[in-house]
């Protein structure tokens, strides 16, 4: 009797569902907790929380939003990159007759939260992030065209890392794979929660990047300055541009297919499972119609990112603009034609695969394309090696690998032998790490010093780029070497002695790597504590050319006095070789959206809701179903949606930028 | 801080017409006529499917289901237009782009997927190859 209330109250959560037996989750889930429990303590002390909730939680503000977004990122790779290290190490020790640290339930779990939190919760925050900071003060607006829903979305990707997080100490993650492709993820092969975990997580946050595309796609297409057409606009607007494109294009596909995934899972449909006339092939298919894009999703903007590093670090205009954008778009439509290459082996037959293999080896014609145009920009410039220019350079040859990799992949008969293998895994993370995490690290040491107006320490950076680069080498060269002899990514346990070596030397990259990361950190902290040395009072600390370093660092809440009026591609480089006279009088109130927490309640009940579907609470689904749906109907409601910034605190802020340029020029 | 409740525009809507010099919208609000004809069109659009199949006017099943496709694209068509007000101009033509632009993905990815997993179907699955042999 008591036992079916419980079940109705907690549907599958018991005692057992916590991994006590685990030593190593319980010491994590200690440290966390103690950790946790010392930064809340440390939080309410210094109160500091009506600060966080007025000035970051309930910020419509895209600059908040975008700092939040780097923010979730970061801590999130902490956690990718423990997975990582414990893979690392595991397959370090398991030869011969050790087993290794890990048995086969939690290790599968490990590789899986690997991969899905890298991507979803590291790569697609990072990218969100710079792209919410920057693209509106690069096309001098004020604000992202729906800033409520900006911040929507940034607690709608959140949720669903929380989710992800509580997989470690509640229940399970799946042990699937980062796709999740059934039948081993269908009802019959993965009863437990930890698939659910998978769904939940990425359904939740799927809906923040979704509404955060729409979102820049309409500010990029409605709100740029005027003068500023679309072949003005900086290339990192443009790549973010297509980004979002992407992004709204893509992500329904992931949404749907999870959606007929959880079906399977629920209900007892067959769309995806071996018998009643399901096909787990379509689920391949169709995940990899969103899976592509995706990759370029990541790419996109990190190629936008080198794009504005290399010219302003050469001191030229970017060479072969135009090009640039053509081979953006042309990426953006090619991105779609490819998806196949991920399953060749899946016996699609001969015409098919030659197709696919024949669209992939295009697309790197305009990726090469680009990397020719970042070094006839370089040709001839004045280059700075500062930490941005060292990253995309990098960058450049690191890429450059991955790409030679990737087309050699493209040809089916070789792919035939490759795939699934270590070689896969190395070529994916040499252009995942390669471009995206060079391309993020890059943009963090480039607009670093606008969001906060100091720059970051070089030395600590410097470590932190040796450490990252080398690392990386060490990583992941000896697993192209073991993916040629044969050896399968996943593999937790190996007899042959003489493999060893190899996943010795990828582990002591790993440890580099884990150097890179802290370094990384020490370096954040070390320029906060230093930020009077290297503060930057001109707002124009790199000699930038697009219009974002024409206001002050860190922009006021308004972003532009001003709107700024554009005539040339660079449009701040032709403003100052103009000899532009900034406006110092006849400011106005300016009009900008209120701040409001309905992003916020609604993500804590998104939280809820997954944690029940997770679960099979389906009294807490429903109640926290209908609580999404009255606080939205009640935001409708809410008529105080906009200010003004009375004239005074314009003219302050104003004032007091007109002073600090002053004592530069002094 | 002036709080000002806001009229019938969103707040951003208000401030990009302060300062940006962007072209008006161009996008018609549609009148009660042609909402009235969208409306009529699509009730009809969807009454000659239903018919088709409680009738079992089409004996053979797969030419019932293409004559529903077909309604089916004509019904977007007639969405768009009377309900969704769109033409080459609205926009400054940036619906037409977007329309275009879906277009082709659609295709692209349905009549792949069709491709794919005709050729996956004939040459993996099992039942198949046993009828096959």
């Amino acid at each position: 009797m008591s036992d079916s209330i419980l079940k109705t109250i907690f549907g599958r959560l018991t005692l057992e569902s916590l991994p006590l037996h685990e030593p190593i989750v319980v010491a994590t889930f200690g440290m966390v907790a103690i950790g946790g429990a010392a930064l809340l303590a440390a939080l309410t002390y210094f109160k500091v929380w009506g600060y966080l909730w007025n000035q970051w939680f309930t910020s419509v503000d895209h600059k908040k939003i975008g700092i939040m977004y780097m923010i979730l990122a970061i801590v999130m790779l902490l956690r990718g990159f423990s997975d990582a290290i414990m893979m690392r190490l595991q397959q370090a020790m398991a030869f011969g007759g050790s087993e290794g640290y890990l048995n086969a339930h939690h290790y599968d779990q490990v590789f899986t939260a690997h991969g899905v939190i890298m991507i979803f919760f590291v790569a697609m925050p990072m990218v969100t992030g710079l792209m919410n900071y920057v693209v509106p003060l690069q096309i001098g607006a004020r604000d992202v065209s729906f800033p409520f829903l900006n911040n929507f979305s940034f607690w709608m990707t959140a949720a669903g890392a929380v989710i992800v997080m509580m997989s470690l100490f509640i229940g399970e993650f799946a042990r699937t794979g980062w796709l999740a492709m059934p039948p081993l993820s269908g009802i019959a092969y993965s009863p437990d929660v930890g698939v659910d975990y998978y769904i939940w997580a990425l359904q939740i946050a799927g809906i923040g990047t979704l509404l955060s595309g729409v979102n820049l796609v309409a500010t990029i297409v409605k709100m740029r300055a005027p003068g500023m057409g679309m072949m003005k606009m900086p290339i990192f607007t443009w790549t973010a541009l297509c980004t979002n494109i992407l992004i709204v294009a893509a992500f329904p596909v992931l949404t749907a297919v999870l959606a007929m995934l959880s079906l399977d899972r629920y209900i007892g449909t067959a769309f995806f499972t071996n018998d009643a006339g399901g096909n787990p092939m379509m689920y391949v298919n169709l995940i990899w119609i969103w899976g592509h894009p995706e990759v370029y999703i990541l790419v996109l903007p990190a190629f936008g990112i080198f794009s504005e590093v290399t010219s302003t670090f050469s001191g030229k205009r970017l060479f072969g603009y135009s090009s640039m954008v053509y081979a953006t778009l042309v990426i953006t439509i090619l991105s779609y034609l490819v998806w196949l290459h991920h399953f060749f082996t899946m016996g699609s037959g001969a015409s098919v695969n030659s197709f696919f293999g024949i669209t992939t080896m295009i697309i790197s014609i305009p990726t090469g394309a680009k990397i020719f145009n970042w070094l006839f920009t370089m040709y001839k410039g004045r280059i700075r090696f500062e930490l941005p220019m060292m990253w995309t350079i990098a960058f450049m040859v690191t890429f450059t690998i991955g790409g030679m990799t990737g087309v050699l992949l493209a040809v089916p008969p070789a792919d035939f032998v490759l795939h699934n293998s270590l070689f896969l895994v190395a070529h994916f993370h040499n252009v995942i790490i390669g471009g995206t995490l060079f391309g993020m690290f890059a943009g963090i040491n480039y607009w670093f010093p606008k969001a906060f107006g100091f720059k970051l320490d070089e030395k600590w950076g410097k470590v932190s780029f040796w450490c990252w680069v080398s690392g990386f080498y060490f990583a992941f060269m000896p697993l192209y070497v073991l993916g040629l002899m044969g050896v399968t990514r996943r593999m937790r346990y190996f007899d042959d002695p003489n493999l060893q070596i190899w996943f010795v030397i990828a582990a002591f990259g790993a440890a580099l790597v884990a150097v890179g990361i802290a370094a990384f950190l020490i370096q954040i902290f070390v320029s906060i504590r230093n930020r009077e040395a290297l503060a930057d009072h001109t707002g124009d600390p790199w000699g930038g050319r697009t219009l974002e370093w024409a206001t002050s660092s860190p922009p006021p809440d308004y972003n532009f006095a001003f709107t700024p009026v554009v005539h040339d591609l660079d449009a701040w480089y032709d403003m100052k070789d103009r000899k532009h006279q900034r406006p110092v009088s006849g400011f106005r109130a300016i009009h900008m959206p209120s701040n409001t927490g309905t992003g916020v309640v609604l993500g804590v009940l998104s939280i809820a809701f997954g944690f029940a579907m997770i679960w099979y609470m389906w009294w807490l689904a429903g109640l926290t179903l209908v609580g999404i749906f009255a606080t939205t109907i009640f935001h409708t409601f809410n008529y105080k949606r906009d200010f003004y910034i009375p004239v005074e605190d314009v003219i302050a802020s104003e004032d007091a930028r007109t002073r600090m340029l002053a004592t530069q020029g002094a | 801080m002036t709080d000002r409740p806001a009229t019938a525009h969103d707040a951003h809507a208000d401030h990009a017409h302060d300062d940006h010099g962007h072209g008006d919208d161009h996008a018609s609000h549609g009148t009660r006529k042609s909402y009235l004809k969208g409306f009529f069109l699509s009730v009809i659009l969807t009454a000659i499917p239903f018919w088709a199949v409680m009738t079992g006017a089409f004996k053979d099943p797969s030419t019932a289901a293409l004559v529903i496709m077909l309604f089916a694209v004509i019904q977007i068509v007639v969405h768009m237009i009377y309900f969704l007000h769109m033409n080459g101009k609205s926009e400054n033509g940036w619906t037409m782009m977007a329309l275009i632009f879906t277009i082709i993905l659609v295709v692209i990815t349905l009549s792949g997927s069709i491709w794919v997993m005709y050729h996956l179907n004939t040459n993996m699955m099992p039942m198949q190859a046993a009828v096959d042999m």
